[in-house]
C-alpha cells in the first residue's frame, strides 16, 4: 500500500492516473481466528486495533452491504466528550483522543474540525442542569466552558438570541475540542489500513445464522457466502443486534429506531460551530460543503425501517427555522435515517454474551460515530487479552442484572 | 407516517398518538421467588423483532386509552389493532 502524501497529491494532480484501490475487496476464506460482523466503523476499528495493537491479522470483516452503509455514513459526523459520569467521560475521551491522532495513524484524511460544540439552555432550569453539566465535564478533566447569551450571539451571529427569540437563551456551554470529523472517512481509512495489515474485508456477505459448538461456545457464521468458522465472533451491528442476539439465542435490552437527519442545499460559511438546543433537541452545523446539516428527535417507535417519518422532520425543520431564520429560505437536498440501538440508560454495550467467544459491540444509541476508535480498541483489547480493559468493564451486559447502570439519558446531551 | 385506527375514535394521525413498546409483558412473581436474572429479563430485555411486533400505544390527544398494534417495523404496516388484555391475534 502506498502512502498518502502531499507529493502523491502533486503527481496524481499533474495527470499520473495510478491510483490503486485504497483496500482489498476480500473473498472470504472458510476459517479466522476472529470474525467481526458489521462493516461499519467500529466492526472496521475494531479488526484494525486487532491487527495493529495485538498482532490478530487473522480476521475477517463481514458487512452485508457496502463497508460505511449504515449509521457509520448516515450520522450527523458530531464528535464530542461531553458526558456527565466519570465512566462515559473516560470513554469518550479516550474515543476523542483517539480521534485527534487518527488522520495521522491512519494516513488518511478523516477531516476532523474541531470547530467546538455549544449546548444552550432556554430556561432557568436547563441552565442550572447546563451549570451541573458543565461543572462535572470539568471534574472529569474535561475541557467545557459556560457561555453567558452575549458569547453565543458572538459564536454564533445566525442563532436567534434576541429578547423576543421563540426560544429565549439563557446561556449555555462549549466543549472546544468537539467538533465535526468526515463520516465516510473514517470508515474507509479504518478499512484500508486494516487491509493492509492483513484483515479480509468482506461485502455483500449476510451473516445469517451464529453456530455454537455441543459445549455452547461458537464456533462461526452462516452467511450468504457460504459457512465460515472462527474461534472468535463479534456482533458490531448497531440497530440490528437483536437480530444477531436472535439467531445467538439471548435477549438484550435493545430497541431499534429511526433516528433522521437531513441537508440542505450548500451556501457561503453562516455557523463555524455545532449548536444543540436543549430545549427543541435540534442540532445544527454546516458541512465543508456548505450544508447545513439537521438533526434532532428519534421517531419514537421500533423501526428498521432506515427511513424518516414525517412528523419528526417538520418538527426538526419547523425548530430549526425558529431558531436560525435566516435559515428559512433554505431548500432541504436530502432526508435520511439510520436504525439506533436504544438502551434504557443510554449508554454501549461492550464485552462478553451469555454465548462463550461471541463477543458485542452495540447500544450506542445517538451517538455511535464519535465513539469509533475507542468502541473498535476496547473490543480488540478484550478479545485478544481475554478481559476487559478498565474503560470498558463498566459497560458489561451484566449491568442489567446487577443494577450498576450508567445512566446517561437525561446527561449525554440528546434525548435518547 | 401512520394513520392509526384507534378502537374508539377510529383513523387518526400519528402525531396524536404515544407508542409504549412492547406489550404482553408480564410481571413476574411472587417477588420473592424473582431472580435477579428474571428481574433484569422483565425490566430491561426486549423483543425488538424485525418485523412483526406486538406493542402498546395511547391515544394521548384523543381518548386517552392504550390499545394494541400488531405492526410491522420495516414497512410499518398496521396488521392488527386489539384491545389491551387479549391475546396477540394470528395474522398472516
Amino acid at each position: 500500500m502506498s502512502s498518502y502524501s502531499a507529493w502523491g497529491l502533486l503527481r496524481h494532480g499533474l495527470g499520473a492516473r495510478d491510483w490503486a484501490p485504497a483496500w482489498r475487496d476480500a473473498t472470504p476464506r472458510k476459517r479466522y481466528k476472529v470474525v467481526v460482523i458489521g462493516g461499519g466503523g467500529h466492526g472496521l476499528a475494531t479488526a484494525y486495533y486487532l491487527a495493529k495493537n495485538h498482532g490478530i491479522r487473522d480476521v475477517a470483516v463481514l458487512e452485508k452491504a457496502w463497508i460505511g452503509g449504515g449509521n457509520t455514513g448516515r450520522n450527523t459526523t458530531i464528535v464530542r466528550s461531553n458526558y456527565y459520569y466519570p465512566e462515559s467521560a473516560a470513554l469518550y475521551e479516550m474515543s476523542l483522543k483517539l480521534y485527534e491522532g487518527l488522520s495521522r495513524d491512519l494516513n488518511y484524511n478523516i477531516m476532523l474540525s474541531q470547530r467546538g460544540i455549544v449546548t444552550v439552555a432556554h430556561s432557568r432550569h436547563e441552565l442550572e442542569v447546563v451549570q451541573r453539566w458543565a461543572g462535572a465535564i470539568r471534574a472529569n478533566g474535561i475541557d467545557s466552558d459556560l457561555l453567558t447569551p452575549a458569547e453565543i450571539a458572538r459564536l454564533a451571529p445566525i442563532f436567534d438570541t434576541s429578547p423576543q427569540a421563540r426560544y429565549p437563551v439563557w446561556g449555555g456551554f462549549i466543549q472546544r475540542r468537539g467538533g465535526t470529523a468526515r463520516h465516510d472517512a473514517v470508515a474507509w481509512g479504518y478499512a484500508r489500513a486494516a487491509s493492509a495489515l492483513g484483515v479480509d474485508i468482506v461485502q455483500n456477505c449476510e451473516v445469517n445464522a451464529i453456530r455454537r459448538g455441543a459445549d455452547g461456545r461458537v464456533t462461526g457464521v452462516g452467511t450468504t457466502r457460504g459457512e465460515i468458522e472462527a474461534d472468535c465472533v463479534v456482533m458490531s451491528v448497531a440497530g440490528h443486534s437483536t437480530v444477531l442476539a436472535d439467531m445467538a439465542g439471548f435477549r438484550l435490552p435493545v430497541t431499534s429506531y429511526a433516528l433522521q437527519a437531513m441537508v440542505s442545499e450548500p451556501v457561503k460559511p453562516l455557523l463555524d460551530v455545532v449548536i444543540l438546543s436543549l430545549a427543541t433537541g435540534v442540532y445544527v452545523s454546516q458541512s465543508d460543503k456548505g450544508e447545513m446539516v439537521l438533526g434532532g428527535a428519534l421517531d419514537l417507535y421500533n423501526s428498521y425501517g432506515q427511513r424518516g417519518n414525517l412528523p419528526t422532520a417538520v418538527n426538526v425543520a419547523g425548530a430549526a427555522v425558529e431558531q436560525y431564520p435566516a435559515l428559512g429560505r433554505l431548500r432541504m437536498l436530502r432526508q435520511w435515517a439510520g436504525i439506533v440501538d436504544v438502551v434504557q440508560d443510554s449508554s454501549p454495550i461492550l464485552g462478553e454474551t451469555p454465548v462463550p467467544g461471541l463477543f458485542i459491540n452495540c447500544g450506542w444509541g445517538t451517538g455511535g460515530f464519535k465513539a469509533i476508535p475507542a468502541g473498535g480498541w476496547l473490543m480488540a483489547h478484550h478479545i485478544a487479552t481475554g478481559s476487559p480493559h478498565a474503560v470498558a468493564a463498566p459497560f458489561s451486559l451484566r449491568r442489567f442484572t446487577t443494577g450498576a447502570l450508567i445512566d446517561e439519558a437525561a446527561a449525554a446531551g440528546i434525548a435518547h | 407516517m401512520l394513520l392509526i385506527s384507534c378502537p374508539h375514535c377510529g383513523p387518526r394521525d400519528e402525531i396524536e398518538f404515544r407508542c409504549g413498546g412492547e406489550t404482553h409483558v408480564v410481571r413476574p412473581g411472587p417477588a420473592e421467588a424473582v431472580s435477579e436474572d428474571a428481574w433484569a429479563d422483565y425490566l430491561f430485555m426486549r423483543q425488538n423483532p424485525r418485523g412483526l411486533h406486538a406493542e402498546r400505544w395511547l391515544h394521548a390527544a384523543g381518548c386517552r386509552t392504550w390499545f394494541n398494534l400488531l405492526r410491522d417495523t420495516v414497512t410499518h404496516e398496521i396488521k392488527a389493532v386489539y384491545p389491551m388484555g387479549h391475546a396477540r391475534p394470528e395474522v398472516a
